[in-house]
């Protein structure tokens, strides 16, 4: 008999999925996670295209389902510090760093954050808000457990305060927690461990950091969020008013062979998605979508752009824009780009124009996740020029690495949008039943 | 009968609901109403705390209906329902009471009236509990067989892919050969590859499996039944073969749209399709000279909106391949967007423009002209960047048309009770998260049946779809929901609306007892109560939900209102 159990390194949609299928196959998973809660990137948006569901209200029953599978094993704040041993028999070492707190005593009330008198920048939000020292890292957290942050934590770090132990009614705090290494015997790993946004600050000519008014495609997922720090209202940095006009840029960082060669494949929709909510927030609202190819390739979305062209009053402008400038009396950014226009006797001209606007949205590359080089080489992975993890036979083994026995689903392995990451993530998990299934059938036949 | 003792247990969820709902005044407030037998405050019922107090209770008064007033079912019903099934009472004798989503969250900025409606709820919430009724899960046994329609890469691949679990797989192909669409396809994007090299071993490996069974030259003729116990009967020569499945792959794949009456195409012989292309040139044919491709040929166009998602990236690999058999040939992709999504494709696309192929955009307003009489001779475009029109020389005009449903799906579709979209491609369970799945629990689509794939995609769906259908058979037994919809046949005037309205496909109209009447399949009802609402002789009922349980959480709302008392 094969061993029957799983590591999956990644809470993301992906690992959720992959977990999900495997524990319902009837292996036993365990689903490290590094942050204190599963839900990864699609916890941050506000809306799924093409059809607008509330990102949070589809995941939130993956989320709850998997976590309360009797074949799961959430290891949330936890690590892949070691791997040993090949296909079928996997030695997995993993390292669960303290969050100070007792997760089988902790309800998740939220009386400790209230009091707690340490404020850092919210990373859910990617640093628009703040969040406490303890803290829950979004409301629909999974699991409902908060974690003190050893870094921000007055106690912790100045030997003060343990106003978080006073108020627990639940008795689960513990300052004495120390970090915990697991060791897992497995028959497979399963890689789901994401993307990171790449830092668009090195385009210098887009101003990112520099003019307030130029956000990242991230961030403006968070300020359109009922669950954001704004609560939903957007309001540009400079000055918290409501944007009239919105211009959103694409390829910022992608389809460059000086940063990104490769395209993100989720942005042309991510930017159409985020224009449309936009307008349903504010029907005066007008964006503009820079971009260089619309690539809406999937099941209905040629429809949403049109519904989005036709029904939100979004323009798409053909071209790369070249530089973003500020209107320092409005902070209203300026951005700089080329067009063709005509000629009273109907001659080409191709000229620079400009365009002001309240707000610029960089849709920037999406890069595989930052501590993912490290996890390749504990792993003896090979990767593929852009970073992304190699898969040898893209053909007829989609989701099989350069290692027998580990597999890769999601965007870990390359560009992909939700729908096609859960169908990795489900063919990952076919994938690990094939080779763990195989003693069995032989024993069948013997 | 026994008495009916209720017990009530509000929860405080820390400040939660404590800091807003004043739970004191509601627990005093669920003692006064009737049937009500104790009633108790939890800082967290949720809590081992909570949830063993809910146990004593229980025991300590003989309770038989249990009211939890808390936060929400979605996450905690499954443990309060677990909690009184430690105690040996019927999970369904549980009734849940939101005071926290409903009350202290909405309007926190309000106490007064949020413990108000704390009280209506829970009064409602004890009127219902009152005529709950224990409930049973009915649970069936899964055939351990699966059935595959269709016998291209999609579907030799789910087959593989169960199969290689030691699940027994019928692979059904209408054609006389294991392939499908890409045995059109002469080399594979994107290193080239001759498409027979991998095609051959895979569909060997199909034929030699023990655990499949290939069916050639055969179609479904009818599928009956539900998860875990369909009935097949397939045709081959005249003959039906009767095939009993858990479960169901739909891997039919689509065919090339033939552009007839776009460009020319069907009145000029050297006008082709790419896969005509395929077939002409990479057989052996001379490589044309001057080559204009032109891409969105009747797609992305009002009658046909999609993207028919890897033509981009066919024109790409046939502008590759002339290019590099034939390096002073004039290649031109004439496109509207070039779909060149991810890494591999973007990168052959950069390739193909590093070999010389040149990318133009036209304006679908004023699409491309077709030049000559009785055959291509050049194609005129506008030139988007210039502002004026070109003349491209053509020696050959490759038109890239999009994949299309094929014209049997609407057949399958109803069949096997699953739906089909607008584009007649079949329509999953929800775009985003359940893409190969259908609200018909054990059919299960991959490939471009669903939506126009590439190969990996549909090996990934392949693969996805095998992963879903092996887990019912894996588990050997499915167990449905006990909340489902009943049928009092003698009320039932078989108008059929229920049958219309169902999305599981789980009512039918059928001889019983009284005569014809709508029978419900507990195994395939989801409980939505689409029947329900349908149902004008009220003979349809829901369990957990009817009319009496309804009836009396509105009377009890409308006590207070009226001065009446309830019953």
């Amino acid at each position: 008999m094969s061993n029957r159990s799983v590591v999956v390194v990644g809470g993301g949609i992906a690992g959720i999925q992959a977990s999900i299928d495997l524990a319902n196959m009837g292996f036993r998973v365990y689903l490290v996670e590094q942050t204190p809660s599963i839900g990864g990137r699609m916890a941050q948006l506000d809306k799924t295209f093409p059809t607008n569901d509330c990102s949070m209200c589809i995941l939130a029953p993956k989320m709850i389902e998997c976590a309360g599978h009797e074949n799961v094993e959430l290891l949330t704040y936890s690590e892949l510090a070691e791997v040993r041993g090949t296909e079928d028999d996997f030695k997995v070492t993993v390292r669960r760093k303290p969050r100070y707190v007792d997760l089988t005593r902790c309800t998740g009330c939220g009386d400790c954050t209230e009091k707690c008198p340490r404020r850092v920048p919210d990373e859910f939000n990617v640093g628009l808000g703040k969040r406490k020292a303890i803290y829950l890292p979004f409301p629909q957290a999974v699991p409902r457990k908060v974690t003190i942050d050893e870094e921000a934590c007055l106690y912790l770090t100045k030997g003060r305060c343990r106003v978080c132990e006073e108020v627990c009614q639940a008795g689960a705090i513990d300052f004495e927690q120390q970090e915990e290494i697991l060791e897992l015997e497995v028959g497979a790993l399963l890689l789901a461990t994401g993307f990171d946004p790449f830092d668009p600050a090195s385009l210098e000519e887009y101003g990112y950091g520099k003019i307030e008014n130029v956000i990242t495609g991230l961030e403006y997922e968070r300020l359109i969020c009922a669950s954001g720090p704004t609560g939903g209202h957007l309001e540009r940095p400079s000055d918290g008013k409501v944007p009239g006009a919105v211009a959103f840029i694409q390829c910022v960082g992608s389809r460059d062979v000086n940063y990104k060669p490769y395209c993100s494949s989720v942005c042309c929709m991510h930017a159409t998605k985020e224009a449309i909510l936009a307008n349903e927030h504010y029907p005066d609202l007008k964006s503009f979508i820079f971009y260089t190819d619309m690539r809406a390739v999937g099941k209905q979305f040629q429809e949403y752009i049109i519904r989005a062209r036709d029904e939100y009053d979004v323009s798409y402008v053909r071209s790369r824009p070249g530089k973003i400038t500020v209107d320092e009396e409005t902070s209203n950014p300026i951005v700089w780009y080329d067009e063709t226009v005509y000629s009273e006797a109907g001659d080409p001209v191709r000229r620079v124009t400009s365009l002001e606007v309240d707000l610029v949205v960089l849709c920037q590359a999406l890069v595989p996740h930052t501590d993912h080089q490290e996890m390749a080489q504990k792993l003896g992975l090979e990767l593929d020029e852009s970073g992304f993890i190699a898969i040898e036979d893209r053909l007829f083994h989609p989701v099989d690495t350069s290692v027998a026995g580990v597999f890769a689903c999601g965007f870990c392995q390359g560009p992909q949008d939700i729908p096609d990451s859960v169908i990795q993530a489900s063919a990952a998990a076919a994938r690990v039943a094939e080779i763990l299934s195989l003693e069995d059938r032989e024993l069948e036949h013997a | 009968m026994p008495k009916t003792r209720v017990g009530v247990f509000v929860c405080h969820c820390g400040n939660n609901i404590g800091g807003v709902v004043r739970v004191p005044e509601v627990v005093e407030y669920a003692r006064t109403l009737p049937n009500v037998a104790c009633v108790e405050d939890n800082l967290y019922t949720c809590s081992e705390e909570g949830l063993s107090s809910i146990r004593e209770q229980i025991a300590e008064h003989g309770l038989n209906r249990v009211v939890v007033a808390s936060c929400t079912p979605r996450t905690h019903e499954p443990l309060f329902r677990e909690a009184c099934e430690q105690a040996g009472l019927n999970k369904y004798l549980f009734e849940f009471v939101n005071i926290r989503e409903h009350c202290s969250w909405v309007h926190m900025h309000d106490p007064a009236m949020a413990t108000q409606k704390a009280k209506e709820l829970v009064r409602m919430g004890v009127a219902k509990a009152r005529f709950l009724e224990p409930q049973e899960e009915f649970e069936s046994s899964v055939f351990p067989a699966a059935l595959v329609i269709g016998g291209g890469v999609a579907g030799m691949t789910a087959a593989l892919g169960l199969a290689n679990q030691g699940i027994q797989v019928h692979l059904v192909e209408r054609d006389q050969e294991l392939g499908g669409l890409i045995r059109e396809v002469r080399t594979l994007f994107p290193a080239g590859q001759a498409t027979e090299e991998v095609l051959q071993p895979l569909a060997e490996q199909v034929r030699n499996h023990r655990q499949i069974t290939v069916h050639l030259g055969s179609e479904v003729e009818d599928v009956g039944g539900f998860i875990g116990d369909f009935d097949v009967a397939v045709k081959a020569d005249g003959q039906v073969n009767n095939l009993k499945v858990g479960a169901v792959i739909v891997a039919t794949g689509a065919e090339e749209l033939k552009p007839t009456g776009l460009y020319r195409y069907s009145e000029l012989g050297n006008v082709v399709t790419q896969l005509e292309f395929e077939e002409r040139f990479k057989r052996g044919a001379d490589v044309p000279r001057d080559v204009v491709i032109i891409n969105c040929v009747g797609a992305r166009i009002p009658e046909r909106t999609y993207c028919g998602r890897f033509c981009c990236t066919t024109a790409i690999k046939n502008a590759i391949w002339i290019k590099e058999r034939e390096p002073e040939a004039s290649v031109f992709v004439l496109h509207r967007d070039v779909m060149a999504y991810g890494v591999q494709i973007e990168e052959s696309y950069r390739r193909a423009m590093e070999l010389g192929v040149r990318f133009l955009r036209y304006d679908p307003e004023n699409p491309p002209q077709i030049l000559g009489d009785g055959r291509a001779e050049a194609v005129r475009v506008q030139h988007q960047l210039m502002g004026k029109e070109i003349v491209l020389p053509a020696e050959l005009v490759v038109l890239t048309t999009p994949l299309v449903a094929r014209d049997d799906n609407p057949r399958l579709s109803k069949m096997l009770k699953v739906p089909l979209g607008g584009e007649g491609f079949f329509l999953e369970a929800h775009l985003k998260l359940r893409p190969i799945e259908f609200s018909t629990d054990g059919v299960y689509v991959c490939g471009s049946a669903r939506y126009p794939a590439n190969i990996p995609e549909s090996v990934s769906q392949a693969y996805a779809s095998a992963a879903k259908a092996s887990i019912p058979i894996r588990e050997g037994v499915v167990r449905a929901e006990a909340i489902t919809a009943l049928c009092d046949e003698r009320t039932c005037s078989a108008c059929g609306n229920c049958v219309e309205v169902c999305p599981f496909g789980a009512v039918e109209l059928q001889e019983g007892r009284f005569g014809r009447t709508a029978q419900v399949n507990p195994a395939q009802c989801k409980g939505c109560g689409c029947c329900v609402a349908a149902c004008p002789s009220g003979a349809m009922q829901q369990s957990g939900f009817n009319d009496r349980q309804l009836l009396s959480m509105i009377g009890a709302l409308a006590e207070e209102m009226t001065g009446g008392v309830g019953e």
